[in-house]
């Protein structure tokens, strides 16, 4: 799960780590509220799940209060495009109100904690190029990006801290600062069940103070039932409104760009590989959607209505490995579903599993707009060719 | 022939609720031998037949258990698997979807050293058709024993591998599902070395999905070390970047993890890699008429 920066920010100086002062802000009187508190000049900080916004204009810098009204007015209910944001951008809705920061004279560096797939631990990653895009860094000088792998049992020790700390070359007189800055880092990452966390700028300034400039942290879904107060961060406007609908029936819903080929599958490595077989035949996926193990009757209803709201799609591929589940009463559930949502689109259904001949037989006795198959490459032709026909 | 569960497997099933014993009965029915559950506070009664017991120490002791299958939910599950490693079962396959990542940390820094093997988690689980041996939730009926191993990340998709396979006469000697999560036990590499090893496997199936670089280092390890050949298929070739595919692990971060970029990696160490998820099949039978 996502977060907002100003959610972070809190979070983190929970765990002792420096940040600027700041709050969020809804309207443009609040940010203005806010301003007065902090002092101008604040910076105002869209605040939106992706990353690049300083470049899309989501970062400015306020010097008095009209100045602060103005941008507030703009940036709120403005459009985002970054580079993370994909080209239909992202509507801001909040704003981070922070002190402003004297920059001259400081350095801007990186922080971030991952776990590391292939060893099984988290490596606290650490480089002297801050406010720059990491992944160019690691792309362009690997060894600019300074690691230390962490252990399970002891966590992440003063030592580590200070071989990344004396590596970035901050002064000695500051090292101890930066070593108390670094475990409180990953007390928040163990603390809060993180997936990422990312302190990019990580600055020192001129007078020898420590901040998080920026932070985002990333929440691990599968550990959210131990974090109640976490969970309620979650922002629904963030997130693709179709797949907040689907997450309601445990869909596991993603919208692709540019689609128009419905997909329903039963497990995410097939609903994977169906997407790429209809791109073999030449079509385009419309999304992902995995319905899970069972694919009751129920939940292909769900599925439908989730599939159809996307306005794109022309034709549906149902493919569903049933394995133990039984395809007649499969196929039950896909002609109650469409004769109850009076689907309109061409359904080619894909079924493997027990009765599969009597599951058939019954899509093709419905009277339905069904194309019945049982090999996924034929499925997959008929359904492109279906979308295709259809424009 | 097989790799790590066949007629010699004693299986004890770990969280005997709704799901485990569905599961466990599936598994007797296959052929395995279900020595008994764990469903600490039940220990002494029956469930189904049964025998069940308060902790794996206990059962080991009084079944002789030598593998463990686990259902227990996510917050237990961690647990569980350091449970069945302390009582010394050399093979552990949880089944259980939805571990928190750090949870799973902490039990792979718990199984170093120690010589309990770790199948998944998220996983479909193990099975030996041949020897009528299957510890896990796939459906046993689609598979035929034979001489192919295969190696998933994913559940369903495997099936669709073994389906074919079957379709076309081809029997499988073991088939694992490693599970689709960051952090799991038994990797790619580990299953090929397996299957190489394996007097009973003549040809591997290998099928990745995007995330991570499981599939680039077993190519890396494939190519000096594997003489079998080995079709592979990677899952996701169209799937956006930053979007996690509903595995945990399925998510191409920061450009890295892409099918185009396992493809490529596995083709130049002499796997035979196809494009299309219903030419698996086909495949393997072209290289065993070589």
């Amino acid at each position: 799960m996502k977060i907002h920066e100003y959610q972070g920010k809190a979070i983190l100086a929970s765990f002792g780590v420096p940040v600027p002062k700041g709050k969020v802000a809804y309207t443009a009187g609040e940010a203005v509220e806010i301003g007065k508190e902090l002092g101008f000049p604040v910076v105002v900080k869209a605040q939106i799940h992706a990353g690049g916004r300083g470049k899309g204009g989501g970062v400015k810098l306020a010097r008095s209060a009209e100045d602060c009204e103005s941008i507030a007015k703009t940036m709120l209910g403005m459009t985002l495009v970054t580079h993370q944001t994909g080209s239909e951008g992202r509507v801001v809705r909040r704003l981070l109100i922070e002190q402003g920061m004297d920059l001259a004279g400081s350095r801007e560096m990186y922080l971030a904690i991952v776990v590391d797939r292939a060893s099984g631990r988290p490596v606290f990653m650490a480089s002297g190029q801050g406010g720059m895009d990491i992944e160019e860094v690691a792309a362009k000088n690997p060894k600019a990006i300074l690691k230390e792998t962490i252990e399970a049992a002891v966590g992440f020790q003063a030592f580590q801290a200070r071989k990344l700390a004396f590596g970035l070359g901050i002064p000695a007189a500051l090292v101890p600062k930066s070593v108390a800055f670094m475990q409180s880092l990953y007390r928040a990452f163990e603390g809060t069940d993180a997936s990422l966390l990312e302190i990019n700028p990580f600055l020192q300034t001129k007078a020898g103070e420590l901040l998080a400039l920026d932070a985002k942290l990333n929440l691990d879904d599968n550990a959210l039932y131990r974090h109640s107060d976490l969970k309620e961060l979650r922002d629904f406007d963030e997130e693709d409104p179709l797949e907040v609908e689907a997450s309601k029936f445990s869909l596991n819903y993603i919208k692709l760009e540019g689609g128009n080929v419905g997909c329903m599958v039963n497990g995410a490595g097939l609903a994977m590989a169906t997407m790429d077989i209809i791109k073999l035949a030449g079509g385009c996926p419309a999304n992902f959607l995995d319905v899970g193990g069972g694919a009751s009757a129920e939940q292909i209803k769900n599925a439908f209505r989730i599939l159809l709201a996307d306005k794109e799609v022309r034709a549906v591929l149902i493919n569903i490995f049933g394995g133990i589940l039984r395809c007649d009463i499969l196929a039950e559930g896909v002609i109650a579903a469409v004769r109850d949502l009076r689907v309109q689109v061409p359904v080619v259904v894909r079924m493997k599993g027990n009765n599969e001949q009597k599951g058939k037989e019954m899509l093709r006795g419905s009277g339905l707009n069904f194309v019945a198959t049982d090999d996924m490459k034929e499925a997959a032709r008929r359904v492109v060719a279906a979308a295709g026909a259809d424009r | 022939m097989s790799v790590l569960v066949g007629r010699e497997t004693r299986l004890l099933v770990q969280g005997m609720g709704k799901h485990g014993t569905f599961h466990a009965i599936g598994c007797r029915e296959y052929g395995t031998k279900v020595v008994g559950g764990v469903t600490p506070g039940k220990g002494g009664t029956k469930t189904e037949g049964f025998p069940l017991f308060d902790s794996v120490e206990q059962a080991v002791a009084k079944t002789g258990a030598n593998v463990s299958v686990i259902f227990v939910p996510p917050p237990g599950a961690a647990d569980a698997i350091m449970e069945a490693a302390d009582a010394g079962i050399p093979l552990v396959v949880c089944i259980t979807e939805g571990i928190p990542t750090l949870d799973m940390v902490k039990v792979a820094a718990y199984l170093k050293g120690r010589k309990t093997r770790l199948i998944g988690p998220n996983c479909p689980g193990i099975i030996s058709p041949g020897e009528k041996c299957k510890v896990g939730i796939m459906p046993g009926h689609i598979h035929k024993g034979g001489s192919v191993g295969v190696v998933s990340r994913s559940g369903t998709l495997t099936y669709e591998a073994v389906g074919q396979l079957t379709a076309l006469g081809i029997g499988q000697s073991t088939c694992i599902g490693i599970g689709g999560d960051p952090i799991i036990g038994t990797t790619h590499t580990d299953a090929l070395a397996l299957f190489n090893k394996d007097r009973g496997t003549k040809a591997i199936v290998m099928i990745g999905e995007i995330g991570g670089n499981a599939e680039e280092e077993a190519a890396a390890y494939a190519r000096p070390h594997v003489e079998k050949p080995v079709v592979g298929f990677i899952a996701g070739q169209t799937a956006p970047p930053g979007r996690r595919m509903g595995h945990a692990g399925a998510i191409i971060a920061g450009g890295k993890g892409t099918a185009a970029e396992k493809m490529k990696i596995m083709r130049a160490a002499g796997i035979h890699v196809v494009k299309s998820p219903a030419d698996i099949g086909a495949a393997v039978a072209k290289l065993l008429k070589k």
